[in-house]
């Protein structure tokens, strides 16, 4: 099929503007609103806690049967790498679609493959620290920091996978070679809501992780 | 995504016009709109049906009509079920219906999203109501305060039928408010600038704006209750640590842009309406524009004068106060601005334009008994009284209904080429109007006389008796009148299709096409000059417009049906409904996965099938 034909239907717009460009942006104007209202609850509920462990100080809290003091529960550097990763995997992506747009199919995959590998790394890195803070004691209803924290980071985590599945899907057609100069338009979109989601990990990250 | 030419067949060929799987499959903006407006008016009239029985009850003292745990699940019911079943879906009727041929489009922006919205909304109407059927329905009000939704306080599966249900609903009001706003920002016929669009248009692009921006909110309110109900947290739960007046906060900062959701719309039917009816343009365009939105934007900051009660303080209680008054300067600026529109006009008093001058005297009433619990000491008087009642009935029936009302009076001929009955339709207006106010109006007195809503029954002693009864009167009338606008449509159903194109010379784009209209809606689309398109060319004619004729499609490129937005419909319907069953068995996991296999696979069917 030519892409030329393809394009000879679409109906001009009024901005000038794909539909499904405004319709993403439209989306991530809400998608704000969403995760402003989780960001909310968390510094709201800052510091409420009834029982450790905590995110920044020493605490009180149950563990294998009885009270005990707990240790400050993050690990900054290890998130800190996590962050690296995601915001590298947002350059990635912008030289994926210059690939895309310029139809240089070999850029076009070796940097999308970044970005999905980037994608990965961190949900990997979520998946670890999780598990990590539930040995350590912090189950999803031990406090309101566990409760705010683990839905806060599990949306954005969620977001993040859904993202790595619209770009892997884009990988396998640009792989197959469905994803012509012409179609560049279907990365852009994506990757829109990809740097969406990593500005918004750029808010989450000093906001739960840094400020104490 | 993937278009070709060899699929790109006209529309015609692939679209059969009638039996049940071309429903099913239909994208055509006009037959969702029906598809919205037919379910919509269902539940409407279910939800009527829960009011009347609570008005039976309330007849008279000490009744036992009704127990006190069914008034429970009535009340949180009918509110539930006319704002988001009701107001909210007939609203979406005339978006989907409207929108599209009042900017000079074939379609919304996004066809099969546009069927995904109505198939979701319609599972969620199922779902919410099924509750009714396994003696479970919601039963804590339609605002869930915490911690009445606790565990505790609210065991069984009636809240989550409702917490499931309003998270399902909110998946259908967003698909629909993605689409329509990019419908009205790309769609738009040449020439039609922002500032020429219909008021309707506008009204429903701000409508679009706060359900963009008030949805994600009560999505994650909803999100934290689950969890609280379902996965032992304690967002809203004291003895965790969490505070039950949070749920309050961010439900009311939905709900209160919730409210000009359900009005707005109404407000640019109402715009729509006067100007045709006055013989005169709308008076003060870019005022009532700008007052729409500035409307919507000082109803984010209002939300905690619902709350006053909670005891905020006088900083907050000083700030909500002084912002609530304050949104009664943009809406005095409307209901001047309608005002100006009739005055000096020749007003023809048909039926739509007294539906439409009925919600503007009515909304007026609600407005200012609005403005009146703004004030806080007043409102710690008026707090869970019929005042509040009456107040927010005069503002979302008097105002929401009235004005859906006189737009479906108006658009009938264009959405189904018969006329309705003018002489029934005045006399469901006048039924309707006074069964509204006989109903609503001396509950301002029981309010203020310390009668308290949401109470099954009152004592004999308390001289509530007699307006109750009044209002039990009031309110069968108000139900007849449905009845007699039923019949009005039944009737026009059987007679043939004979409304001309433009029934009330009109001044918007609707007017220049046959009705109904054809499935691509405009086979040219028309020059557009100023926000009166239709009168323009009437006016270029010498005052008469040619009737237009039916034309042949060939040509036109439509897009083609779909079954795939209904199978994911039914997959969020799955993932979201499974939680119901954390509590019964062990494996609800698995529905969940079902459900969302479903989901993923639909939107990949979808994703890949081409549009056209």
């Amino acid at each position: 099929m030519s892409d030329a034909a393809a394009h000879a239907i679409e109906h001009p717009t009024t901005t000038g503007i794909d539909s499904r460009k405004v319709a993403i942006w439209t989306l991530i104007g809400s998608e704000c609103l969403l995760f402003a209202s989780l960001i909310s609850t968390y510094l709201v509920y800052k510091g409420k806690s009834l029982v450790g462990p905590l995110p920044h100080t020493e605490s009180q809290c149950m563990l294998h049967g009885k009270m005990q003091a707990c240790e400050p529960i993050f690990s900054i550097p290890l998130v800190t790498f996590g962050t690296a990763v995601l915001l590298f995997s947002s350059f990635f992506v912008v030289l994926a679609l210059y690939g895309a747009q310029k139809g240089n199919r070999k850029m076009l995959i070796t940097w999308l493959s970044a970005t999905v590998v980037c994608g990965l790394f961190f949900i990997g890195m979520q998946v670890y620290e999780f598990s990590h803070f539930y040995h350590e004691g912090l189950g999803y209803t031990t406090n309101l920091f566990a409760s705010t924290f683990y839905t806060l980071t599990g949306f954005h985590g969620s977001h993040v996978t859904v993202g790595v599945i619209w770009l892997a899907t884009l990988l396998v057609m640009a792989i197959r070679g469905k994803l012509p100069a012409g179609k560049s338009l279907n990365l852009e979109i994506a990757a829109l809501y990809w740097h969406f989601v990593d500005v918004v990990w750029i808010v989450i990250f000093p906001v739960v992780y840094l400020m104490r | 995504m993937a278009t070709s030419v060899v699929d790109h067949a006209p529309a015609s060929h692939h679209e059969p016009h009638t039996g049940i799987w071309s429903w099913i499959t239909t994208v055509d903006h006009k037959r969702i709109g029906i598809l919205y407006g037919v379910t919509a008016f269902i539940f409407f009239l279910l939800g009527g049906i829960e009011a009347l029985i609570m008005r039976i009850q309330l007849m008279k003292p000490d009744n036992t009509f009704v127990s006190p745990e069914l008034f429970n699940s009535l009340f949180t019911m009918h509110g539930t079920t006319m704002i988001f079943l009701g107001v909210m879906p007939l609203s979406a009727m005339f978006f989907n219906y409207f929108i599209p041929l009042q900017i000079g489009a074939r379609d919304v922006a996004f066809p099969r999203l546009n069927a995904f919205s109505y198939w979701v909304f319609l599972l969620g109407g199922l779902f919410i109501n099924f509750s009714f059927l396994i003696n479970a329905a919601p039963n804590a009000g339609w605002f869930g305060y915490a911690n009445l939704t606790s565990n505790q306080y609210s065991p069984g599966l009636n809240t989550d039928f409702w917490v499931l249900g309003l998270q399902i609903l909110g998946v259908a009001s967003m698909a629909a408010a993605i689409n329509f706003f990019v419908t009205i920002v790309n769609m738009r016929a040449p020439g039609m600038k922002m500032l020429r669009m219909p008021m309707f248009v506008w009204m429903s692009f701000i409508t679009q704006i706060l359900l963009l921006l008030a949805f994600p909110v009560i999505t994650i309110a909803l999100v934290f209750l689950m969890m609280d109900r379902h996965f032992a947290t304690h967002f809203f739960l004291p003895e965790g640590g969490g505070d039950p007046i949070l749920w309050q906060h961010l439900f009311w900062i939905f709900g209160h842009p919730e409210v000009y959701i359900l009005i707005l719309p109404s407000f640019g039917i109402v715009s729509e309406i006067l100007p045709v009816f006055s013989r005169k343009p709308l008076f003060g365009y870019t005022a009532m524009v700008f007052s729409g939105a500035f409307i919507a934007f000082l109803g984010f900051g209002v939300w905690s004068h619902h709350m006053f009660s909670t005891g905020m303080g006088p900083f907050a209680d000083a700030f909500f106060s002084l912002s609530t008054m304050l949104i009664a300067v943009p809406t005095g600026v409307k209901i001047f601005n309608w005002i100006g529109t009739m005055w000096g006009g020749s007003l023809q008093l048909k039926t739509p334009m007294l539906f439409a001058i009925g919600m503007v005297a009515q909304f007026i009433v609600g407005g200012l008994s609005g403005v009146m619990h703004s004030v806080p000491p007043a409102d710690l008087q008026q707090t869970d009284t019929y005042f509040i009642v009456a107040h927010f009935h005069y503002v979302l029936f008097g105002g929401a209904i009235f004005g859906l009302t006189a737009g479906a009076y108006y658009w009938f001929p264009k959405m189904f080429g018969r006329m309705l009955d003018d002489k029934m339709g005045k006399l469901h207006f006048w039924m309707m109007f006074l069964g509204f106010n006989i109903t609503f109006f001396p509950m301002h007195f029981l309010g203020l006389n310390g009668m308290p809503r949401r109470v099954y029954t009152y004592p004999g002693d308390l001289n509530f008796e007699f307006w109750n009864q009044v209002q039990t009167w009031g309110s069968l009338l108000l139900g007849v009148s449905f009845l007699v606008f039923i019949y009005n449509m039944w009737k026009a159903s059987r007679r043939p299709a004979d409304a001309p194109a433009d029934p009330w010379r009109g001044a918007t784009l609707e007017w220049l096409i046959p009705s109904p209209p054809q499935e691509f809606n405009f086979a040219d689309v028309p020059p557009v000059h100023s926000a009166t398109p239709a009168w323009d060319l009437r006016r270029a004619g010498g005052g008469t417009l040619p009737e237009p004729q039916r034309v042949s499609g060939a040509g036109i490129h439509m897009p083609r049906p779909s079954y795939w937005p209904a199978v994911t419909a039914v997959g969020v319907l799955v993932t979201i409904g499974s939680i119901l069953f954390t509590h019964a068995f062990s494996q609800w996991y698995f529905i969940t996965l079902t459900g969302a296999a479903i989901l993923i696979y639909g939107i990949y069917r979808w994703a890949y099938e081409p549009a056209f």
